[in-house]
C-alpha cells in the first residue's frame, strides 16, 4: 500500500468522520483514498473544498461539532492552512493535519523534502501556541502515527501535525493495521450540537481584556508542558558504544540508518538518534546521549532547520555537524556514509577491528 | 392583560454594544424571534464574524463558533457535514462575505449546503473605521476612498448577492432592508422564509440585509435611514432576487 492511502485507512479506522481537502502533490492519494472509502460512509463527510483555507476552516468547523476530522496538504497548501491552525490551537480543537512536504521555497517542485521543519515545530501562524508534530519514517509508521494523532488530538485538545515528505506518501510497503474501524463513531463531549438541556456554549477566543487572553495563553503553556513530559518520543540505533551520532528525522533518519549500518560494517562507531516528535523535542534525551558521545551529525533534507534544536539541547557540550540537501534532493546511504567517513577521518575516531 | 410583544427566548438579557442607529442590534432580535418561532434554538449553531458582530455570541442564546475573517461559509460547511441536524447560519458583513471570502461564500452556495448565510451589507468596514468595502458606492466617501470611490482605481460596488444567485446550489435569495418598520417586517419574513429553506433541506440560503451604519456614514441614525432609501437602495435593488424553493412557504 502506498504511504498516503495508508494514512486515509489508519484515519477511517482511527474513526475520522470528516475529510476535507484539496489537490496538490504529493498527496493525492490520499484524498483520492477518502472520497472513495469515506465519503459515503454512514455518517461520514468528503469534501474536496475550494483552496486549503477552506478546507482547514471547514476541519474547525467539523471538531466544533464534536467529531474526528482531518485534512492534508502539501507544503505550499499547509502556508495557507496556518490561519487556521492558530484557531485550532486558540480554541483548543482538536485535529489531524497531514504534511507531505515538498521542496520550496515558493512553488518549489514535488520531490521530497523536509523544509517545512520550522513551520510545523515554530507554529507557522500568528500567535503563541505549539502544535504536537509526529516524523513517521516508513508506511506503518505513517499508519500507526495518523492513529497516534488522533488519540493525542482528543486528549490534548491540540492540532496535530503528521510532518511526511513526498518520498514516504508514494512508496509502498506491506502494513498491517492495528486497529479496526469502530461501530460507533463517537461525539466529543463539549462540542456543539445545539443548546438542548443544557445552556448554550460558545468556542472562541476574542476578547477585549488582555488579561483574560492572558490567562488562555497560560492555560495553553500549561497543557504545553504536560504533552512535553508525558508525550516525547524518540528511537536510537547503535548509540550504546557510539563515538558518533547521527541525528536525523523521518525519511532522513532511514536513509541515515543505511548508512550506519554499511560504516558500521567498516568499523566505524556511529549511531542513530531519530527524533519522532519534532514537537516537543527530544531535547533530554538527546543531551544523555553527549555524557558520552562528544560528536554529533545531523542531517536533514534541508538547509538545516533541526539542527537548531539540537544546538538548543546540547548547548556547548559536544560539537554538532550538519550535512543537508535541499530543494527536494533525496541524498542517497552511500552519500550520507562518505560524510560520516570523512568527519570520523577528520575526528580521529579510529575504526574498531 | 394579554402580552403581545416580549423578548425573543433565545435573545440573551444583554444590552446591545452596538452604535445607536445600526442595524445589527434590529437583526438580530428579528433572527432571535425567527429561531423562536420555527423553534430552533435547541438544534442552531450560529457563526458570527469578526467585526462589530463579533459579539453577537453575547446575544445570540444559541451555540456559537468564532470564525476567522470570511470563513465563516467554510466552517458552517464543516459544522452541517459532521453534523447535519443542526441548523446552522453564518452572520457576515459586507467585507467578510464579499471580499475576503468571496470564495468560501460562492463554493458553498454552489455545494448547495443547507446552511442560511445573513449577510449585513453597510457598505464600510465598520469596526476597523469605515474603509472602503466591496459594496461602497461609486462616489462614496470612506476612510479610504477620501476622494470617494472613483471606479477606474478602486472598482465598482460588488452585487455579491446576484453573484450568489448564479450558482445552481443557491435556492433563496433576497434582499431587504431593516430603515423602516415595513422593510423590518420583510427583512424578518426572509429570514425566517431562508431557515425555512434549510429545515427543508432545499439548499443554500441568502438574505442580504442593508443595515445603516450612522457612525461611519457620519450621519444621524434618521439620515442614515433615508439614506439607503434614497441612495443605497438604487444600487442594490431590495427584493427577492432567486426563490426555486417551489411551494415552500414559511408561514
Amino acid at each position: 500500500m502506498n504511504g498516503n492511502s495508508a494514512i486515509g485507512e489508519a484515519a477511517i479506522r482511527a474513526g475520522c468522520q470528516c475529510y476535507f481537502g484539496y489537490p496538490i502533490t504529493p498527496q493525492n492519494e490520499l484524498p483520492e483514498y477518502m472520497a472513495l472509502n469515506l465519503g459515503r460512509r454512514k455518517g461520514c463527510a468528503f469534501v474536496q473544498a475550494e483552496s486549503e483555507l477552506s478546507a482547514i476552516n471547514m476541519l474547525y468547523g467539523a471538531s466544533a461539532a464534536g467529531v474526528r476530522a482531518m485534512t492534508s496538504s502539501s507544503s505550499p497548501g499547509i502556508s495557507l492552512k496556518q490561519e487556521g491552525i492558530s484557531y485550532l490551537a486558540a480554541c483548543e480543537l482538536p485535529a489531524v493535519i497531514v504534511n507531505m512536504s515538498r521542496g520550496g521555497p515558493g512553488l518549489g517542485s514535488i520531490g521530497a523534502s523536509q523544509s517545512d521543519y520550522f513551520q510545523a515545530t515554530r507554529g507557522g501562524g500568528h500567535g503563541d501556541y505549539r502544535t504536537i508534530v509526529l516524523a513517521p519514517s516508513s508506511v506503518q509508521e505513517l499508519a500507526d502515527f495518523t492513529h497516534r494523532a488522533f488519540e493525542l488530538a482528543d486528549k490534548y485538545l491540540i492540532p496535530v501535525i503528521i510532518l511526511g515528505d513526498g518520498m514516504l506518501g508514494q512508496m509502498m510497503e506491506p502494513i498491517e493495521f492495528k486497529h479496526e474501524a469502530p461501530e460507533t463513531l463517537l461525539v466529543r463531549e463539549r462540542s456543539l450540537r445545539g443548546a438542548k438541556g443544557r445552556h448554550s456554549r460558545i468556542i472562541k477566543t476574542f476578547t477585549s481584556n488582555p488579561i483574560e487572553l492572558e490567562e488562555i495563553n497560560w492555560s495553553l503553556l500549561r497543557r504545553y508542558q504536560l504533552i512535553k513530559k508525558e508525550e516525547t518520543t524518540h528511537d536510537t540505533f547503535m548509540v550504546d558504544d557510539a563515538q558518533l551520532i547521527v541525528v536525523a528525522f523521518g525519511i532522513a533518519a532511514r536513509i541515515a540508518k543505511g548508512a550506519i549500518k554499511n560504516a558500521r560494517q567498516e568499523g566505524l562507531m556511529v549511531g542513530l538518534f531519530r527524533p519522532i516528535t519534532l514537537w516537543p523535542y527530544p531535547s533530554e534525551q538527546l543531551q544523555k546521549l553527549a555524557k558520552k558521545t562528544k560528536h554529533f551529525l545531523v542531517f536533514e533534507m534541508n538547509m538545516g532547520q533541526m539542527i537548531e534544536d539540537v544546538q538548543l539541547a546540547l548547548g556547548g557540550k559536544a560539537d554538532v555537524h550538519f550535512y543537508g540537501r535541499p530543494g527536494g534532493v533525496i541524498s542517497t546511504p552511500s552519500e550520507i556514509q562518505q560524510v560520516i567517513s570523512r568527519l570520523c577521518y577528520q575526528k580521529k575516531l579510529k575504526p574498531k577491528k | 392583560m394579554k402580552k403581545i410583544y416580549t423578548r425573543p427566548k433565545s435573545l440573551k438579557k444583554a444590552v446591545f454594544h452596538y452604535c445607536p442607529g445600526c442595524g445589527h442590534s434590529i437583526i438580530h432580535r428579528i433572527m432571535c424571534e425567527v429561531i423562536d418561532e420555527l423553534n430552533l434554538q435547541e438544534k442552531t449553531i450560529g457563526i458570527p464574524p469578526p467585526g462589530c458582530s463579533v459579539f453577537a455570541y453575547n446575544y445570540f442564546d444559541v451555540d456559537m463558533v468564532e470564525s476567522a475573517h470570511g470563513r465563516g461559509a467554510a466552517v458552517a460547511t464543516g459544522i452541517k457535514r459532521a453534523y447535519p441536524e443542526a441548523i446552522v447560519f453564518t452572520y457576515q458583513g459586507d467585507g467578510d462575505l464579499a471580499a475576503i471570502g468571496t470564495a468560501e461564500t460562492i463554493h458553498t452556495a454552489n455545494r448547495g449546503e443547507c446552511i442560511t448565510a445573513i449577510f449585513i451589507n453597510n457598505a464600510v468596514y465598520g469596526m476597523t473605521g469605515g474603509q472602503m468595502a466591496p459594496t461602497t458606492l461609486l462616489g462614496q466617501t470612506t476612510t479610504t476612498t477620501p476622494y470617494g470611490r472613483e471606479p477606474r482605481i478602486e472598482g465598482h460596488p460588488l452585487k455579491m448577492s446576484e453573484m450568489v444567485a448564479m450558482t445552481e446550489g443557491a435556492v433563496y435569495v433576497e434582499r431587504t432592508a431593516v430603515n423602516s418598520p415595513t422593510n423590518i417586517r420583510k427583512s424578518k419574513e426572509a429570514i425566517k422564509k431562508a431557515f425555512q429553506v434549510q429545515i427543508d433541506d432545499l439548499g443554500f440560503s441568502l438574505v442580504e440585509i442593508l443595515s445603516p451604519c450612522p457612525t461611519n456614514w457620519r450621519m444621524t441614525p434618521i439620515e442614515s435611514w433615508k439614506w439607503v432609501d434614497t441612495i443605497m437602495s438604487k444600487v442594490f435593488p431590495l427584493g427577492v432576487i432567486k426563490d426555486v424553493t417551489g411551494s415552500t412557504n414559511a408561514d
